[in-house]
């Protein structure tokens, strides 16, 4: 979902900063300085003082490097080791995500709080109706301790005066699963047991706190190795995501240094004969229904968190995996690049046996832009025909089944379901759903309109829905 | 272009595009139909406002002969309704 604010921009500025130095060998001699330029002194702030902001860039900076913000215990070592180590490393790190923890200081422990509407009453029934005695008095007026709150509410449902309200913590909000929550010190964790690698939580946190650890590094250190081809594979989404048909948004991945640029759509023609033969089979075996599997955050929903659907997802392999396998018969020894939408593709790319990193669409945008590519003047190449346009169409809701439909035609009895957009109510839909099914095939997105909206696009996604389906028409 | 009707340019480029342009595209949602029927509302390439990198930052849009810059749907509401006025 790309809104525009300020926290993404300065992520987007930050990365096509990087990406400059780093294609011109200037990483660890200029990244120290990064901060400081960005946030010069008495120029505009952020936060409290130039200090902090400049200390939060350094933090945003490492996960940018690829590094998780926690690495740096110390506080002393500076951008320009970690910079070194990151050019030094083999492997990339399979955890997702990285939380810049000192911004998390700015939320509520508790999400209820009195505000200086209290007229200090003598009613008081805030504390009479506190389960947890957690509100005590201090200068007439009503405070409420965060260590024994529970977050019931009662407070706020009985003060005549409405002056307790309600504060959302935005990244604990958004989590479908219940997955980022808050320890003893205030600072949110993610429990990977539970993580669907949705990306609400990177979209959610008005600090920008939640960061993805980037391939940068690995890919613009590929992509300069004159020994070793680099291969991007680009999903279907991106058609989409910049004013620009494909053709021309394929030259210019090849501008930035790519030896080739391989459809993910590709993969996508096996996914959809292997989906639609799966089902028919399926059918004929007797079993109620199926649902698709190549969006990783549903997959992950459902191995973690509803086990009634779990029998019924079907074994078909992603996109992704299909043509990752093409990429590396064609290239036994490239660097292959998957470039997507989304937190739960980069950790899709962790688990898949050929592909190597993985580049969002948010990254891909700073990259042109740090190298001074203008998408819309590269000339169009011409696209692989033997690719069936249906697959172009799997990034937005109702484009898998569209394409298993296309391929099975009237002989096959499709009653289609479709849910876009997993959420709590979502979640207990599909688990009902399992126990009571009211359709025989079930296409589940993750992102609500599909891969063109996932967490880390560059265009509106109206805007993207429209350029994929025109494309997928063709 | 057709006469008298208000000109909005809006960057398409890059560099707009993936600093904040791509929302802009979505304009028209945001203006009653009163007065986008007052307006020609179209893409641009790049305007080539972005090549000094000390100056004003992107997104870029011009409304008739002003020119927007860190632009965003409100800052670009704002400045049609001024120059209709």
């Amino acid at each position: 979902m790309a809104v525009t604010n300020k926290a993404m921009i300065i992520r987007r500025e930050l990365f096509s900063r990087i990406t400059k130095l780093l294609m011109e060998g200037r990483l660890v001699e200029q990244i120290d300085r990064m901060p400081i330029e960005l946030r010069p002194k008495n120029g505009e702030l952020s936060r409290c003082c130039v200090y902090k902001d400049r200390a939060m860039l350094k933090y945003k900076i490492m996960a940018l490097l690829g590094f998780s913000t926690r690495e740096d215990d110390e506080e002393i070592t500076p951008l320009s080791t970690f910079a070194a180590r990151a050019l030094e490393r083999d492997a990339i790190s399979d955890i997702p995500l990285t939380v810049v923890d000192e911004a998390c200081s700015a939320c509520v422990r508790a999400n209820y709080v009195v505000t200086n509407m209290c007229r200090g009453c003598v009613a008081r029934p805030c504390i009479v109706n506190c389960p947890k005695h957690a509100i005590r008095f201090d200068n007439g007026k009503a405070e409420i301790d965060s260590k024994q709150c529970v977050n019931c509410g009662l407070c706020m449902k009985n003060c005549p005066f409405h002056a307790i309200v309600y504060t959302p913590v935005p990244c604990e909000e958004s989590c479908p699963v219940g997955a980022i929550s808050k320890d003893d010190e205030g600072i949110e964790h993610i429990d990977d047991t539970k993580c669907i690698y949705c990306g609400r939580c990177i979209m959610a946190c008005p600090f920008g706190a939640v960061m993805e650890k980037s391939h940068l590094v690995e890919v613009v250190k590929a992509i300069k190795d004159e020994n070793r081809k680099v291969v991007a594979m680009v999903a279907p989404a991106i058609a989409g995501q910049f004013k620009a048909p494909l053709g021309s948004i394929i030259t210019a991945i090849r501008q930035l240094g790519f030896d080739d640029v391989i459809e993910v759509a590709a993969g996508a023609d096996v996914t959809t004969a292997n989906e639609a033969a799966e089902f028919v089979e399926k059918m004929a075996e007797g079993q109620a229904f199926m649902t698709t599997s190549c969006c990783p955050s549903y997959t992950e929903a459902a191995r973690k968190h509803i086990p009634e659907v779990m029998p019924y997802v079907s074994h078909t392999r992603t996109p992704l995996y299909y043509t990752a396998q093409i990429a590396r018969e064609r290239y036994p020894d490239a660097a292959l690049v998957f470039i997507g939408p989304c937190l739960a593709k980069r950790y899709e790319v962790y688990k898949d046996p050929n592909a190597d990193y993985m580049v969002s669409f948010e990254e891909l945008g700073a990259m042109f832009v740090a190298m001074n590519i203008n998408v819309t003047e590269s000339e169009q190449e011409q696209l692989d025909a033997s690719i069936d346009g249906s697959s172009r169409g799997y990034a937005v809701a109702g484009g898998v089944l569209a394409a298993v439909r296309k391929k099975l035609g009237d002989k096959v009895d499709i009653k289609p379901h479709y849910i876009s957009c997993l959420d709590k109510a979502s979640i207990k839909e599909l688990r009902a759903f399992a126990l009571k099914p009211t359709a025989n095939m079930v296409e589940v997105m993750a992102c609500e309109s599909g891969c063109v909206n996932g967490c880390n696009v560059v265009a509106n996604n109206k805007v993207a829905a429209r350029q994929v389906r025109e494309l997928a028409e063709k | 272009m057709e006469n008298n009707k208000l000109v909005v340019k809006i960057c398409t480029g890059t560099l707009c595009y993936v600093m904040g342009g791509a929302e802009l595209q979505v304009i028209d949602e945001y203006l009653p139909e009163d007065i986008l029927d007052k307006l020609d509302i179209k893409g641009a390439p790049c305007l080539d406002h972005c090549n000094n990198c000390d100056g004003p930052k992107a997104p870029f849009v011009e409304v008739g002969d002003k020119v927007i810059s860190e632009a965003t749907v409100t800052k670009v509401v704002q400045a049609i309704k001024e120059a209709l006025k």
